[in-house]
């Protein structure tokens, strides 16, 4: 008995691979990568691996991010835009633990950068690496609950479906009414859901310099929009794509160009609109813009602060 | 010691219920665990039999999974059988969970909240790596969390109560001209069911079968990808009003875990576009089952905004029928009983259909 519990122990003990997956796992997942790279916006099914995470909180993501990653990658790691959320802390952490390598809240300074619901407003680079952590990779899947239908209709290209569905919300709502996961067509071909980022972000994911990778773990997907690819969302020639769009501009920063989180201030009601993108809202505030509350502390410890050193 | 055999049967029963204990109390060179051990180390465990098992009692509830050798359906049938036989002395009052003393609260749908964000103690963001130092059963280092410089809001608000005043949320009103809620655990089911049965029904649910609801209407099978409005871990007082007395009197704590979904509507013809609500309400600390609960709770409303009832997660008859683990363990367990004269019935059927089929493989097989 006490011989079976050191042996547990000790095997408990030894390090960990480096980044978590074993060779052979990495291997398939980057064979997937690439198929996913040759043919943009398909579904390329992958072994996904049960982590020490669960699922729906970024696995497809980790496991992604753990098949490209290399010792001298610097990784960023977000969450809705913020570094300081507590799943993007945690992610970082996990490989802080299993890979040593070195990470950033920068955008600039990442080689990776590990996403949940947004796109950095700072644009992105050639050489670098954007993984999405995905949770729905199916557009269809509201259209169409069942997984062989929907293969087929991306089989045939058949998407008339989903116009259907756009031009009912115009029907019924004036515009369409989707406000994230925006449907895109990758490379004309294929239809492909950029995870839920807002529709604001849509633009960001077309034409970008950067690999952009989509994981899905739960549903054992991995897709991807290799540097400089065609993405257009579906829109009607009468009724073109639009953004959101604010009438207030970041309470720190100043800023009008960026996404904003709407913050309940009191109980009142009162509200204050500030940047989702911590490191861009902090970025702009030690370049010296300030916003209509930009002085003095924010009223909340969740906001992002401006970086001291 | 067949149970087949019909006769002697009495034998079977007593030598089962010797290999049960037997099974049950394991190595003799192991100690036993004492049912304090249960309530204070395997406290998720208890919570959820508690939930299911409608008995809020740590003691009980330890003492029917060190009893079910750990099983949770088992123990949660344990509590109910014992709960049949205590008398109802008194309703309490609605519990109020804006004066809950929290342990943990979430919302996921404004990124600070007044009363803020409070992460208590959660598996969330652990890890799941094995510990193997808790192989060693050597005195544990005494791990204690550090304090906040302030304690909490005693009476912190619902997250979006604030906001409701633009009407963006649906309010949370009690159903017109209902004094009393329906007991479910007194009255059979009654369809079309109240919320009120409803949410009993999903609460002493099993936590497996709600959350799989709740993930069927997530991944499709379902219109749902609601907010977590606000999800809050805390104890609330139970107060009871004695007839004899007239005014309100504390009986005690309890632990329960609260969710408030919200989900988009997108408004019809009589009522303009928000966010309607979803609510689940456990015992303990069982946020996957408060959490589900609220999910297939607001499945379960789609009648009332005029929604298609397409898939499973929707459709009220389906779900509330076949929550009940115990009916449902209990009904797939009858079918280790003896069905030696239903199936003679069968076999005889069947036969007799072959031979009525010309042509049919029998008949045929026969002529060869």
């Amino acid at each position: 008995m006490i011989d079976a519990h050191e042996n547990a122990a000790k095997r408990g003990r030894q390090a960990y691979n480096f980044a978590y997956l074993d060779e052979q796992s990495k291997r398939m997942i980057r064979r997937c990568i690439l198929k996913a790279m040759a043919v943009p916006g398909l579904q390329v099914p992958f072994g996904s691996r049960e982590m020490p995470l669960a699922y729906g909180w970024g696995t497809g993501g980790i496991q992604v991010t753990a098949s490209v990653i290399g010792p001298n990658d610097t990784l960023k790691v977000i969450d809705q835009g913020a570094d300081d959320a507590t799943n993007a802390v945690s992610i970082r952490r996990f490989f802080k633990r299993v890979a040593g390598i070195e990470t950033t809240e920068k955008t600039d300074a990442a080689t990776i950068i590990q996403t949940r619901h947004r796109v950095p407003e700072t644009p992105l680079r050639a050489g670098q690496v954007i993984v999405y952590q995905v949770p729905s990779p199916e557009p269809l899947r509201s259209l169409e609950p069942r997984e062989s239908e929907t293969r087929k209709m991306h089989a045939y290209a058949e998407y008339g479906l989903m116009s259907v569905q756009l031009y009912e919300d115009i029907a019924r709502f004036g515009h369409i009414a989707t406000a994230h996961s925006y449907p895109v067509m990758t490379h004309g071909r294929y239809l492909m859901s950029p995870s839920p980022i807002p529709k604001f972000d849509n633009p960001k994911i077309a034409n970008s310099p950067a690999i952009q990778l989509y994981g899905a773990g739960r549903e054992k997907r991995i897709y991807a929009v290799p540097p400089y690819t065609r993405v257009q969302n579906l829109d009607f020639e009468d009724h073109p794509f639009r953004v959101q769009k604010w009438r207030h501009c970041c309470s720190l920063c100043g800023a009008s160009d960026s996404y904003l989180d709407e913050i309940v201030v009191n109980d009142s009601g009162q509200r204050m609109f500030v940047c989702s993108d911590t490191d861009y809202c902090a970025t702009r505030r030690d370049q010296g813009h300030v916003g209509p509350e930009g002085e003095g502390r924010a009223p909340f410890g969740s906001l992002p602060n401006s970086k001291t050193e | 010691m067949a149970y087949v055999a019909v006769k002697g049967g009495e034998q079977a029963i007593l030598n089962s219920h010797r290999l049960i204990a037997e099974d049950r109390r394991g190595d003799p060179e192991v100690p036993e665990l004492t049912v304090s051990q249960i309530a204070e180390q395997l406290g998720l465990a208890v919570d959820r039999v508690m939930c299911e098992g409608s008995v809020y009692d740590r003691e009980l509830a330890a003492l029917a999974l060190k009893q079910a050798q750990g099983d949770a359906v088992e123990a949660i049938f344990l509590l109910r059988a014992f709960r049949t036989t205590l008398p109802r002395f008194a309703v309490s009052n609605a519990i109020e969970t804006d004066r809950m003393a929290i342990q943990r609260r979430i919302s996921a749908t404004f990124k600070d909240v007044p009363g803020g964000q409070v992460l208590g103690s959660t598996y969330e963001y652990t890890h799941r790596l094995l510990d193997f130092d808790l192989l060693d059963n050597a005195d544990a280092e005494v791990t204690r969390a550090e304090l906040a410089a302030t304690p909490l809001d005693a009476n912190c608000p619902r997250a979006f109560d604030s906001i409701s005043d633009e009407g963006l949320i649906e309010a949370e009103v009690p159903a017109p001209g209902k004094a009393s809620v329906f007991d479910l655990t007194r009255e059979p089911l009654a369809l079309p069911a109240g919320r009120d049965q409803r949410l009993q029904n999903l609460a002493r649910g099993d936590e497996g079968f709600v959350v799989g609801l709740a993930y069927s209407a997530l991944r499709g099978y379902g219109a749902a990808h609601p907010y977590v409005g606000e999800t809050r871990v805390g104890d609330v007082a139970i107060e009871v009003v004695p007839e004899e007395l007239g005014f309100p009197v504390s009986i005690g704590d309890i632990t329960v875990t609260e969710c408030q979904m919200l989900d988009l509507f997108a408004g019809s013809d009589d009522e303009p576009a928000r966010f309607t609500r979803g609510y689940g309400l456990s015992f303990g600390k069982s946020e996957r089952k408060a959490m589900g609960m609220a999910i297939v709770d607001r499945s379960l409303r789609s009648r009332e905004y005029g929604e298609d009832v397409k898939y499973p997660a929707q459709d009220e008859e389906f779900v509330l029928s076949h929550t009940d683990n115990l009916e449902a363990a209990g009904f797939v367990s009858h079918l280790t009983l003896p069905h030696y004269v239903d199936f003679q019935g069968d076999l005889q059927f069947i036969r007799q259909l072959r031979e009525e089929q010309v042509g049919s493989p029998s008949t045929k097989e026969a002529a060869e």
